[in-house]
């Protein structure tokens, strides 16, 4: 182990080396220099959306379905009989959650299971998962998770067929980078975008629905 | 086509082209492809009135990292290694699959599930993990494709694109034992989901590649489609994750140019399926650290690896004038744009980034010591430049390597060729002499048409590719100049 290290280390250096010839720079470099030079990268794309909250909304939903998604609009108070109307059309009994998913969400008359620490092969079982999302993007049709309450671990949002997720509005922004400004004080949890099901357009170029992912979603956008 | 795609030992662009000129079905399944692929990228690119100041920005950044490429990776190591992961340098190809062969060990496991990665197959880490004993499962639909019919990629997005829904069939039929198995895509991929579910539950140990390494958080963002690089990320025990050092990216706010830069360039998709970034390991496992470490419960491996390779990249940022091929994030836009891919498909490229990209990046990887015909594989008609969402002047590179080679190659029979034209041109008396000569040698090849045209349908030697695919019309009987002597000096 100590001989890898040495190697590993002797790597480094020479790649270090090589890197510094090839650009001119003697040695380490002035990291007050850097930062100013990526301060003056020109940005001159849209850093802001345009619409109205309204329009915005309409946009997402129409971004979603345009990736096969199952979209519907309600009240911030009547989440969970949206809920409950979805899982029965849906024929969805036995659901996995997240921890600190939001109890008002969850009608009555379903199975709610919380997740902690289950095995992959465990959550294949379930009919399928529902969470929460931390911010949701309008023009590209994308809502995004990361690793706080009521949005769980990845592997329970990616091992079960059928995912519900509620998209609250007030976590819907119009662009990219809008998104990642949210994003940045937390960009050190596990964070995973989706848009859309799963879907794959290896063969001929044929967008298909589900490979390995959940095949099915469905989301709420309340509010 | 079996064997791997080495460049240092692949036939030269012009006779594996010729080869793959005469494959109707894989020209129609390459020209199909590469249609619907365009067309939707147009469209999706249409839609953004802020594309070229997203371009400008995606070259900014791309440029500002390489020249500081030694600031950024030490600041992504240090971040990365904060969170629990273990960086490794590599200085070539053949130690980045010694430090790989070694991690898969480390971490009992002798087999490994793969998530698509062309810097795995740049380095043919699968048949060194093989000769090790360990079993590679390729688990993007497109690879497993590839791998199941011993075939090598042809694109580096859509490796499969070579392949049609029947010829898939029969892979998979063969492969997987499903006599009945329907030819609907959709059938397919269902065999697919079939094939890999129990193999993403059961295997401990997963390869990825990285399509960011972000340097101010430590953290890594890969771009899919299908979920079996979340499968790969999140349920095995041990993540070995291997990139170029030019993956890198300086700060977290620079995804939101790449996130939609790439997937409308790649797969003409507003946003593609599925993004993941993680940061190092999961915390429940780290020893308390004092930082006051959020909370991701049991999410994610344990033991987390990143091996940066440098394998001739180095070189490439030496040479300022090419340097922009290091800024490539491997979209494949200028393969679909490129008429000479469209007509040939990848494998003739021998190599496994074919295309514009190709053509300029595998001559630079191999340190101009093969594939030197990649170059001249290109009309230099600018499609790829147009539709690069980070700008790499690929024509510009195509010319600055052609003088490389020739300036490698040393007098060549063109070379002296051209000084000899050169030295007729300088003389009236000699370029006379040059034109009766002409006609005089010409004579043999002439045949008369119908109407009394005299054509030459081959030429001797090198001339010979002029006549290849078209006919030449005989010299003039009379030179422009003898013409306007013979009228005399008064202009009648």
């Amino acid at each position: 182990m100590a001989g890898e290290t040495i190697a590993s280390s002797g790597a480094k250096a020479e790649m270090l080396r090589r890197i510094r010839a090839a650009t001119g720079r003697t040695a380490g470099a002035d990291a007050a220099e850097v930062q100013a030079e990526w301060a003056g990268l020109a940005r001159g794309y849209r850093r802001a959306g345009s619409r109205i909250s309204e329009a915005v909304l309409e946009l997402l939903e129409d971004r979603l379905r345009d990736y096969d998604a199952h979209v519907v609009r309600t009240g911030a108070g009547d989440v969970a009989a949206m809920v409950a109307k979805m899982l029965a059309e849906r024929g969805k009994r036995r659901l996995v959650v997240p921890e600190g998913l939001a109890a008002e969400w969850l009608p009555e008359g379903f199975e709610f299971v919380v997740d902690r620490g289950m095995a992959a092969t465990e959550l294949d079982g379930f009919d399928g998962v529902m969470t929460g999302s931390t911010v949701a993007i309008a023009e590209t049709g994308t809502v995004v998770l990361q690793g706080v309450a009521g949005q769980g671990r990845r592997a329970v949002t990616l091992v079960p067929d059928y995912h519900l997720c509620v998209v609250r509005v007030e976590d819907v922004v119009e662009t990219v980078p809008e998104a990642m400004a949210r994003l940045e004080a937390t960009s050190g949890l596990p964070t995973t975008f989706f848009s859309g099901p799963s879907a794959t357009a290896d063969i001929e170029m044929t967008r298909i629905k589900g490979v390995h992912g959940p095949r099915f979603l469905d989301v709420i956008v309340a509010g | 086509m079996s064997g791997a795609l080495d460049p240092r030992t692949a036939p030269e662009f012009p006779i594996a082209a010729k080869a793959m000129l005469g494959d109707a079905q894989l020209r129609k399944n390459v020209r199909h492809a590469t249609e619907v692929i365009q067309a939707k990228r147009a469209r999706v690119v249409g839609e953004m009135p802020d594309w070229q100041a997203l371009r400008e920005a995606g070259r900014q950044i791309r440029s500002h990292t390489m020249e500081n490429l030694d600031y950024y990776l030490e600041e992504f190591e240090r971040n990365c290694t904060r969170a629990g992961g273990v960086v490794h340098w590599a200085r070539d190809a053949e130690e980045a699959r010694r430090i790989i062969v070694r991690l898969v060990k480390e971490s009992g496991s002798d087999e490994v599930i793969k998530i698509k990665s062309m810097t795995t197959e740049e380095i043919q880490l699968n048949p060194a993990l093989e000769a090790a004993g360990i079993h590679p499962y390729e688990t993007d639909l497109a690879e497993l494709i590839i791998q199941l019919g011993e075939d090598q990629p042809s694109h580096i997005v859509v490796p499969a694109l070579h392949k049609n829904r029947q010829q898939i069939r029969e892979i998979f039929q063969r492969k997987m034992g499903l006599a009945e198995l329907g030819e609907r895509p959709q059938d397919l991929a269902d065999a697919a989901r079939m094939f890999l579910r129990e193999k993403f539950l059961r295997v401990k140990t997963g390869v990825s590649g990285a399509n960011f390494l972000i340097a101010e958080t430590g953290g890594v963002c890969i771009i899919e489609s299908e979920g079996n690089g979340r499968m790969c990320l999140t349920l095995p025990e041990t993540l070995i994750a291997v990139a170029g050092i030019d993956k890198v990216l300086p700060r977290f706010q620079d995804l939101e140019v790449m996130l939609q830069l790439v997937p409308r360039s790649a797969t003409g998709e507003r946003m593609n399926p599925y993004n993941s970034i993680w940061t190092g390991v999961d915390r429940t496992h780290v020893p308390e650290s004092g930082h006051g470490a959020p909370a991701s419960v049991g999410d994610g491996p344990r033991v987390f690896h990143v091996v940066l390779m440098d394998n001739a990249r180095t070189e490439i940022l030496a040479d300022e004038e090419a340097r922009q091929t290091l800024n490539c994030v491997r979209c494949g836009a200028c393969q679909n744009a490129c008429p000479v891919y469209r007509q040939t498909g990848g494998h003739a490229y021998g190599s496994v980034y074919a295309g514009p990209i190709g053509a300029i990046l595998t001559p630079q990887l191999q340190e101009m010591h093969h594939a030197q015909s990649l170059p001249y594989a290109s009309s230099l008609c600018g499609a790829c430049y147009e539709v690069c969402p980070v700008k790499i002047n690929i024509p510009e590179v195509l010319i600055h390597l052609r003088n490389k080679v020739v300036e490698q190659k040393g007098m060549s029979a063109e070379a002296l060729a051209m000084k000899m034209m050169g030295m007729i041109f300088l003389s009236e008396r000699r370029f006379r002499a040059a034109q009766r000569l002409g006609r005089m040698a010409e004579l043999p090849l002439v045949r008369k048409d119908g109407q009394g045209v005299g054509w030459i349908s081959w030429l001797p030697g090198m001339l010979g590719g002029w006549t290849q695919v078209r006919d030449l019309q005989e010299m003039p009987k009379e030179t422009f100049r003898d013409w306007w002597e013979k009228r005399g000096n008064d202009g009648r």
